[in-house]
């Protein structure tokens, strides 16, 4: 168990598009490159109105299920896959990162893109993660612990080009956020 | 509308702080629902964050190395031709977990506004100057020790738009990875005695004040440099690493 109390978070404020936005920041793999695939989505506020000072990160192991453990992320190569990617929001509150779909970490699990999600209004991060459809989904713990009007919150979509994942931060079809135990309130 | 005056806002933080010492129930995070803080009243989650045992990928972190990182983005006062205006100052201290493990060979990203309170981002409008010489925008990797190190200017308070006549308290944004994905944050740190503690709705969302202090760095004249910088310490504690075998849920 952890003896020292975390240090609080703070809200990521209005002013980070200066700072954490880099060159292919939100491209884990070069768009159009084999397997690459859009995964995207809006992030929306309360009353419907799209978020746009939001700023997401994905984390995920390879199409083969394996973790990354590869440096790179920030001056990418354009060859290897780190895992990791940042997306700020547009103005009409979208974001979109190019990536292939993480395969299953362990035989029969259900693979999912672990997300992180910060903005002006937010005073914390929020977890969550985005499951790919699929048969597995039936048997995955966290989703069958869920009511069944919030399960889909965690569930992509498949579309033309890959996977929609919508985040609402309030309200109607709120999206599930997660607490990890050591997190305290 | 009338206007929303400090007044107002003092009065809610206030009735928020008396309810939270008649409670009794010690918190150490800020609130997602702080309604002082008028950006947060469409953007907090309303229902209880869900129980999660972290699996998979959120067992492990993403790697930086010396590829992402320039060891000169540790100085904000050398990425233009001349020295910025302002108080040069360095800040460091250590990143561990909650088991008292350093932190090692992580990425820390840092960004702020400059001694005159502004920021480059375009949204920053209000008429304090620029400085031609200073972006505000920093990146290490702590070392095997844990500890990050940044030579800086102190940032200025800067007026926002919460409130009538709202300013914030001088603070540096950190943004912070762990050794596992569920340990990621992004956070304020302060600067100790500032007179806008109290009338500022986001420090004031953490209710507790040992929390509150928590972001606060400390003066420290053994890191301060004659004729050159003063010195700030600041240690960050990320929540509870799940390596132990025999963490129990608190959720």
């Amino acid at each position: 168990m952890s003896t020292l109390i975390a240090t609080p978070g703070q809200t990521i404020g209005p002013f980070f598009g200066y700072a954490l936005p880099f060159d292919h920041d939100s491209e884990l793999v070069p768009p159009g490159s084999p397997g690459a695939i859009r995964l995207h989505g809006v992030v929306t506020d309360g009353e419907g109105v799209p978020v746009p000072d939001a700023l997401l990160e994905i984390w995920q192991a390879d199409a083969d299920g394996v973790v990354p453990t590869a440096t790179g992320s920030l001056h990418r190569d354009g060859w290897t896959f780190t895992g990791w990617g940042r997306a700020s929001t547009d103005r009409d509150g979208r974001y979109c990162f190019t990536t292939v779909k993480p395969g299953a970490t362990q035989a029969g699990s259900a693979p999912f893109f672990a997300v992180t999600v910060f903005a002006r209004g937010l005073l914390n991060r929020l977890f969550t993660r985005a499951y790919l459809p699929g048969d597995e989904l039936a048997s995955e713990p966290l989703l069958a612990s869920l009511p069944d009007e919030r399960r889909h919150t965690l569930i992509a979509v498949a579309d033309e080009h890959g996977l929609r994942f919508d985040i609402r931060l309030q309200g109607d079809g709120e999206t599930v956020f997660l607490r990890f135990p050591g997190h305290h309130r | 509308m009338t206007t929303v005056t400090q007044r107002d806002i003092s009065a809610e933080i206030k009735a928020i702080d008396d309810d939270y010492h008649r409670a009794g129930l010690e918190e150490t995070q800020p609130r997602l629902d702080y309604s002082p803080y008028r950006s947060s009243l469409l953007r907090h989650p309303t229902k209880d964050l869900h129980h999660a045992d972290p699996e998979a990928v959120e067992l492990w972190a993403p790697c930086f190395g010396e590829r992402d990182v320039d060891p000169l983005e540790s100085d904000l006062t050398i990425a233009h031709n001349g020295a910025p205006i302002g108080e040069r100052m360095v800040v460091t201290g250590r990143i561990i977990d909650g088991d008292g493990r350093p932190v090692r060979r992580q990425l820390v990203e840092i960004w702020q506004a400059n001694a005159g309170g502004r920021y480059i981002h375009k949204r920053d409008q209000h008429p304090a100057p620029l400085d031609p010489n200073f972006t505000g925008v920093g990146r290490c990797l702590t070392d095997d020790d844990g500890t990050y190190r940044f030579t800086t200017i102190k940032p200025g308070p800067y007026p926002w738009r919460n409130h009538h006549n709202a300013w914030r308290p001088a603070h540096i944004h950190f943004s912070l990875f762990g050794t596992e994905f569920t340990q990621r944050m992004i956070t304020q740190m302060y600067f100790p005695g500032d007179p806008l503690f109290a009338l500022d709705p986001i420090y004031q969302s953490i209710t507790d004040q040992k929390a509150r202090d928590r972001l606060v760095a400390t003066y420290d004249h053994d890191l301060t440099t004659h004729e050159w910088a003063t010195g700030y310490r600041w240690d960050i504690v990320l929540t509870g690493s799940h390596e132990t075998p025999f963490e129990t849920s608190e959720s």
